[in-house]
């Protein structure tokens, strides 16, 4: 059975679709890949299957059932995560608090436990506090723990973000370009670093990604988009050699 | 042994506190100062939940703050006491010492109740437009208390003070310093177990990126109903107690300067910063009954110098004005306020390790 | 000779309607205020009902002073006194506005701080200036002067006062004036602009301060002219007057929609009609409440109001 079932997912707003037909399926432990020019819709997609936007038409099933429409802390609860175009981490907070946050779907007590500290309450802040540090050591960012982001390095920050995104054990990861605006020495050790948790955690990971060299070394499978729909799916190299995909990335010689 | 140093030394201001004031070593002015200083405290605290740390713009506090007030009132008059509005007491005299938490707990669960009416549409607006609900809404609150002549309109309600001699006269300690006191401490115990939890984080997540937050798997309308319920519901318990210091109380009390006043508190401490409520609580109470004097003073000295005419008086209303230019001159200066959204454990390290701040 | 038109019924609901022309008119005019400066801005300018205040009283001093009530000149007829109040009123209630834009909002605003300061702000210069008009001028209301006799004028029943159809003919004046510059002139469109690009703006050739400041010399000087017919209408002026109904003309800007200036004139409008029909029905102290609670009831329904535009914000 898929891990994540798409099919026919449309979201258009008025006469302008954003995303359009778009369906897909992925299977467990998956690497896969969505690339596209700018503006395809992409980061929609992911939208879409986040719960921030309700598809128009179309139909979601995560571990065989339907999340759409649900709201995002839900479809997260449900063991999907991701991270952002834009580092979208809590900059005023320490790094291990940004972890911590993300457990909410797993918290594990109620707000009278919260208030009369029960030992429920106790045992479930330390496992959590133990849980993060410990998704921090994996990424070797246990020296940040108590740092705030804003006073990171980028790359920093995007491998907090990554880590983050782990720490709720999802079943699929969602990246949304996880390269941009790294150096290449940082891009080096993303790949490395995807590689390795795409192993170690047995996890399907699904990327928004530009820069080719990422996606080539990383990615079993892609899917091109354009203006909200799929123009081309297949191996890296058939997707290399596919003239629909470098039209819409470079556009038509005749004019 | 470390962890009951806290509750010792309360404990021990506890019992030095009423040792003084029954003793007549403070006199009732400087009692009634520290009973407002304690209610500015809970009140301080709990509006920097939702205006500090979630970084929202409530400007209404001081209608939950009624709302508590009014309940409380009502019911602990009704029980305890004989009064026109409600007859004969319906309990016993003698039970209001022991029922007289129960009322404040009434006064300020209506609160969080009212602050329902606020909550959910937070969950779909924020900034400006919430800023205008809960202006609204406290607008409301005062509104609807003056339109009903059953509980004295706009007149006021009375009748505290019998609850008060009720207690008194089954032991004759002062009760209401007593609860006072213990209702701060309680707020300011409640607030920071929840925004010391993880449970409690989200709100400051939800402050700096909401939608991360929501993505990141936290029920973000339920963290904003928990906190303005717990906000609001220490409004309430601080109306419930102030109305029980004055043994009346006014809607004319409950308006948007009042809000102001609570306001400017939490700007002035740091918004998202505790311990910055509670130190800028202590410092407002004592500016407004310095300048209570300081205008008697300051009028004298201006006729002195013949900087104003003779027939005018400067008067208190200026401080209705020296109040709101305060905060515009703090959010010009010092928006971040005295301690920004550090506590006092990040000043003072050693604190820290004398105590351990979390949980 | 009149003809005896209409039923007793039909006259009364053409006087609520005309009652609530008038009443919505002074509503419009300020709204029209809150409207420009959100419409620039994003902000939502809380002393906005204040300035009304202040331009109802610079009206007052004005008028007297001019009908040599402080000594000083001899006093000119009333019409005339009236033919100048009212640019000196909106020009002076202008000032003041501008004033307050540059000595308290630019600053927040060049630093680039967080737009909730800016808004504590906003409330917070409205209390300085209703309390220390209170605090300067005393808590005695002031009266009015009569500028112009009141010329009652009887239609087929109902009744209708000159003062009252000026009141209506300027809030119609003041729509019309400011939709042209609005829509026809450069600064008009700058204005539109700026709320979605404020860079953009000064590329255009217009510096974004100086469609502010005209932002706020509109703005404020309609609210001087609400002020004056204000206290023409109602002659009894006192520090508070400009917070209850600075409100209420908010509340009509956010029922028909903030950014635009149709929605708030015709929200204005609205408002008063409902204040109009509730006082009818209802003891008149509970006008405030339905008022607030409609509020409420709008911004549940439907935030954006009837004829405002909701904006997105990209994930």
């Amino acid at each position: 059975m898929a891990l994540l079932d798409v099919t026919e997912m449309t979201q258009c707003f008025g006469g302008l679709c954003a995303v359009s037909e778009f369906s897909v399926a992925l299977e467990p432990g998956q690497l896969v890949a969505l690339i596209g020019p700018n503006g395809a819709g992409k980061t929609t997609v992911f939208n879409l299957i986040s719960g921030f936007y309700k598809p128009t038409r179309g139909e979601i099933y995560f571990k065989g059932e339907s999340i759409k429409g649900l709201k995002p802390h839900e479809v997260t609860a449900r063991g999907i995560a991701r991270t952002f175009q834009n580092i979208r981490l809590w900059f005023e907070m320490t790094v291990l608090d940004n972890i911590r946050i993300a457990q909410h779907h797993a918290l594990g007590y109620g707000i009278f436990d919260c208030f009369l500290r029960t030992p429920r309450y106790m045992r479930r802040e330390r496992d959590i506090e133990d849980h993060a540090m410990e998704v921090l050591e994996r990424l070797g960012l246990r020296e940040m723990a108590n740092e705030q982001p804003r006073n990171l390095p980028y790359g920093v920050q995007r491998l907090v973000e990554i880590a983050r995104a782990l720490s709720i054990k999802p079943a699929l990861l969602m990246l949304d370009e996880p390269a941009a605006g790294l150096n290449s020495a940082d891009v080096d050790g993303l790949i490395k670093l995807i590689g390795d948790i795409h192993k170690d955690f047995g996890l399907t990971i699904w990327m928004i990604e530009h820069q080719m060299d990422v996606v080539m070394s990383l990615c079993s499978w892609i899917k091109v988009v354009d203006f909200g729909a799929t123009i081309a799916e297949g191996s890296p190299t058939d997707i290399q050699n596919n003239p629909d995909v470098i039209k819409a990335y470079l556009g038509d010689d005749t004019i | 042994m470390k962890r009951l140093t806290v509750p010792a030394l309360l404990a021990l201001a506890l019992g030095v506190l009423l040792w003084v004031c029954m003793n007549g070593v403070l006199n009732a002015y400087w009692q009634s100062v520290l009973m407002f200083m304690g209610i500015n405290i809970i009140l301080a605290s709990s509006l920097n939940i939702i205006n500090g740390n979630m970084g929202e713009f409530s400007c209404g506090h001081a209608g939950f703050m009624a709302v508590g007030a009014y309940v409380s009132s009502l019911l602990s008059v009704a029980c305890f006491t004989k009064s026109a509005t409600f007859g004969g007491p319906l309990f016993s005299p003698d039970l209001a010492v022991w029922l007289f938490p129960v009322v404040l707990l009434a006064g300020a669960l209506a609160a969080a109740v009212v602050g329902l009416l606020v909550a959910i549409p937070s969950f779909k607006t924020r900034g400006d437009y919430l800023a205008i609900i809960t202006i609204a809404a406290s607008y409301i609150v005062k509104s609807t208390i003056e339109n009903i002549p059953l509980i004295g309109g706009a007149r006021g309600f009375m009748g505290m003070g019998g609850v008060m001699n009720a207690m008194t006269a089954t032991a004759n300690v002062p009760w209401i310093m007593i609860w006072v006191f213990v209702g701060t401490v309680f707020s300011v115990w409640l607030i920071r177990r929840f925004i010391y939890s993880t449970f409690g984080k989200g709100v400051d997540a939800i402050c700096q990126d909401e939608v991360a937050a929501e993505i990141m798997s936290v029920n973000t309308d339920r963290v904003k109903l928990v906190a303005f319920m717990v906000s609001c519901g220490l409004a309430g318990l601080a109306g419930g107690l102030f109305a029980h210091i004055l043994g009346y109380v006014n809607p004319g009390t409950f308006t948007i300067l009042k809000s102001t006043e609570i306001m400017v508190m939490v700007y002035l401490g740091g918004m998202g910063s505790l311990s910055g409520s509670v130190i800028a609580a202590i410092a407002m109470t004592l500016l407004i009954e310095y300048l209570r004097d300081a205008f008697g003073f300051i009028n004298s000295f201006l006729h002195f110098v013949s900087v104003i005419p003779d027939s005018y008086e400067v008067t208190q209303v200026w401080k209705w004005v020296l109040i709101p230019l305060l905060l515009v001159l703090l959010m010009q200066f010092r928006p971040e306020g005295i301690m920004g959204r550090r506590e006092l454990a990040d000043v003072f390290p050693g604190l820290r390790k004398f105590y351990k701040f979390k949980g | 000779m009149l003809r005896q038109g209409g039923t007793p019924l039909l006259q009364s609901l053409i006087q609520n309607i005309l009652n609530a022309l008038q009443w919505g008119s002074f509503y419009s005019l300020i709204a029209l205020g809150y409207c420009l400066v959100y419409g620039v801005l994003l902000l939502i300018n809380f002393a906005h009902g204040d300035i009304f205040m202040v331009g109802a009283y610079i009206s007052f001093a004005l008028s007297m002073f001019l009908l040599g009530k402080y000594g000083g000149i001899p006093g000119l007829p009333g019409w005339l006194v009236l033919t100048l109040a009212v640019p000196l009123t909106m020009v002076l209630t202008a000032v003041v506005g501008v004033t307050l834009e540059r000595v308290a909002y630019r600053p927040l605003r060049r630093k680039g701080v967080n737009r909730l300061y800016v808004v504590i702000t906003a409330l917070m210069c409205g209390l300085i200036l209703e309390n220390g008009n209170l605090a300067l001028f005393g808590a005695s209301r002031k009266s009015f002067p009569t500028l112009i006799p009141t010329r009652v004028y009887e239609v087929c029943g109902v009744t209708v006062t000159n003062i009252k159809l000026m009141v209506i003919a300027v809030a119609i004046l003041a729509f019309l004036l400011l939709h042209f510059i609005v829509t026809r002139t450069k600064i008009g469109m700058a204005m539109r602009a700026i709320s979605y690009d404020r860079f953009a703006v000064p590329l255009m050739g217009i510096p974004a301060d100086t469609v502010i400041v005209f932002t706020f010399v509109l703005g404020s000087g309609f609210a001087g002219l609400a002020g004056l017919f204000f206290a023409m209408t109602y002659p009894v002026i006192d520090p508070y007057m400009g917070a209850l109904i600075g409100w209420k003309a908010f509340i009509a800007a956010v029922v028909g929609g903030i950014g635009s200036i149709p929605g708030a004139f015709a929200g204005g409008f609205l408002l008063g009609f409902v204040e109009i029909m509730v006082v009818a029905f209802f003891p008149s102290t509970f006008r405030d409440l339905i008022a607030f609670s409609i509020l409420l009831l709008i911004l549940a329904i439907r935030p954006t109001g009837l004829f405002g535009v909701a904006r997105w914000t990209k994930i």
